[in-house]
């Protein structure tokens, strides 16, 4: 009996159907209009000769000719390249200053952190902006003023295809390791003082310390900044586009710079569809190898 | 005693490694934060024209002509700053009261099928932006006919997954039992949401106010394709005519990108504790 009322009770209190349903409509309503429907329409889109007024089917002639298209490729390869250039990097260099950070005080640290995390709250508008003034092709430029210090010639950075990508990868070297920093950091401070005592007693090295506690310790953290910095940096557009265009002569053409020409200059929706979702495949995929190659050994 | 030794015998090297280390750090640092001390100092200059400007690092002099120009350049120009306001507040504000909703119900109600739709969610995150770009123009402009409208700028950020996300974690570590008694007690959902829940979370609706309002403020590319008169676009649209309508003035460019970022400046010194904590939150395990 008395075991029957417990049941009955539990039952009671575990269902809040109505009420749960009440409280995700609103993010499920929007999920369904502004993400689900999208994600369906992409593929319909794709298939299609896109027109406001009667699309035609088409088939898979927009991949076919995606595959074809020497720009594709092209900007395909750009995006890696960028991809390669600045993600490992700038996960490098977080994990350097986080870790070169840790011996101060608190309020020392987090002096640090707000000002590597400063580019970050600028808009990204601006920040090109001013990049775009610090890479003048002028004489007066600073950037060519830096080099001009050591003996190099001016430099026309965004213009020539020679210096446009490295200009491009500079900017990103120089702003967006704010967050990896925090992150690296509070997962520094999450390991216990213990490992390190320990390591002491058995007089290990600052470097030993680094190469067993360390480093195994933050690897989901790297894992983490990686597999989301490279789905980041494929869907890089706004620098591009803003910076060179893409230009010259395609130098900087990332892939989603090219959707978005697809799409919003030449308004070949199908096309521009067909290439997100082939984007889209090729994220998920470096993202699984990701995964299997470098999170082995790690629990989640 | 942690990673570093602190237990260096010798003063002298103790101060020698500290300040390598903090050379090192400043060093970074003011490379960092270079471009946007440029950006600050150039605005002061004079709005000639860029063949007559001086690059100069420190400014020359302070005038406040160039902000006059911005202001004067577009009949604008205040605009783009009150719908940047606007639209930033209003997705600010929707995006906290109904991520928290969600957040709660995912991380500690019980209904059917929540399973199934809090993996849906989480797995939507992992599709590019560029995917749903092109449906979702053509939803809102030529389905819903609302370009150039408020609505169209609001509407698609209403409530984002990542916010969600963000909520149910933070929710995770609420005890079930204050919700059980509170239920005992026979208190229904929305009163224990109201003065329960609510009270609990305001770490971390600050948090979500924070990150979503810097995003808005700070969003280029969806402002840019749903406006199409100079006076329903915000502040980084308005930024960009500038510069192409206007490339050889360069103190008024630098006084319209500072003005751009000032505001989140301002919000990011006074509330440095939730930017930066806001970050870590859902990227590593606590």
């Amino acid at each position: 009996m008395n075991q029957m009322l417990t049941k009955r009770k539990k039952l009671k209190l575990e269902s809040d159907s109505g009420w749960g349903y009440a409280f995700i409509a609103v993010a499920l309503i929007a999920f369904s209009l502004f993400t689900a429907y999208p994600v369906i329409n992409a593929f319909i889109i794709s298939l299609q000769e896109y027109r406001p007024l009667g699309s035609t089917y088409v088939g898979l002639e927009n991949f076919v000719n995606s595959f074809s298209d020497e720009l594709f490729w092209k900007a395909l390869k750009n995006t890696l390249v960028y991809t390669l250039l600045t993600v490992p990097f700038n996960i490098f260099l977080s994990f350097l200053v986080a870790i070169l950070i840790m011996p101060f005080k608190k309020k020392t640290q987090t002096i640090f952190k707000a000002v590597y995390y400063l580019p970050a709250v600028a808009s990204g508008v601006s920040l090109a902006v001013v990049w775009l003034w610090i890479f003048d092709p002028l004489k007066s430029g600073i950037a060519n003023q830096v080099v001009g210090f050591f003996g190099i010639s001016n430099q026309n950075w965004l213009g020539s295809s020679a210096t446009a990508m490295f200009s491009l990868v500079l900017m990103s070297w120089l702003s967006s390791h704010g967050t990896a920093i925090i992150i690296y950091l509070a997962a520094l401070l999450s390991i216990d003082n213990s490992y390190y005592e320990a390591a002491d007693i058995d007089g290990a090295t600052f470097l030993q310390k680094l190469r067993f506690i360390v480093i195994p310790f933050l690897k989901p953290t790297t894992l983490f900044l990686l597999v989301t910095g490279v789905i980041g940096s494929f869907q890089v557009f706004q620098n591009a586009y803003l910076m060179t265009g893409g230009g010259p002569d395609h130098a900087t053409t990332m892939v989603g710079l090219l959707i978005f020409n697809n799409a919003f200059t030449y308004f070949e929706f199908g096309e521009a569809a067909a290439q997100s979702l082939l984007l889209a495949a090729v994220i998920a995929l470096i993202s699984f190898l990701q995964f299997k190659f470098l999170g082995k050994d790690i629990e989640y | 005693m942690g990673l570093f030794n602190n237990n260096i015998k010798s003063k002298g090297s103790l101060f020698a490694r500290n300040g390598l280390i903090i050379t090192c750090l400043l060093l970074f640092a003011a490379a960092t934060i270079f471009p946007i001390y440029f950006m600050i100092i150039s605005s002061f200059g004079d709005p000639v024209e860029a063949g007559a400007m001086s690059y100069s690092i420190l400014p020359p002099k302070i005038s406040f002509e160039s902000y006059k120009f911005f202001f004067n350049f577009s009949a604008h120009s205040w605009d783009w700053l009150k719908n940047s306001f606007i639209v930033a507040a209003c997705i600010t504000v929707s995006n906290v009261f109904f991520a928290t909703l969600a957040g709660y119900a995912f991380a500690k109600m019980k209904f059917r099928g929540k399973g199934i739709l809090f993996a849906i969610l989480l797995g939507s995150m992992m599709i590019p932006t560029q995917v749903t770009q092109v449906p979702l123009y053509i939803l809102i402009v030529n389905i819903f006919e609302l370009q150039n409208t408020y609505t169209a700028l609001i509407m698609p950020s209403i409530v984002t997954v990542y916010n969600i996300f963000l909520v149910k974690q933070f929710m995770s570590s609420i005890p079930v039992e204050i919700i059980e008694a509170a239920k005992i007690e026979g208190c229904s959902q929305p009163k224990i949401f109201w003065y329960i829940i609510m009270p609990l979370s305001k770490t971390v609706m600050a948090v979500l106010a924070i990150l979503t309002f810097m995003a808005a403020w700070n969003d280029f590319f969806w402002p840019f394709l749903v406006t199409n008169t100079m006076d329903m676009q915000t502040i980084q649209v308005g930024l960009k005519n500038f510069r192409f309508a206007n490339t050889t003035y360069f103190a008024p460019m630098m006084a319209g990108a500072t003005i751009s970022a000032v505001p989140m400046f301002i919000l990011f010194f006074s509330l440095q504790k939730y930017f930066l904590e806001g970050v870590a939150v859902g990227a590593v395990k606590g």
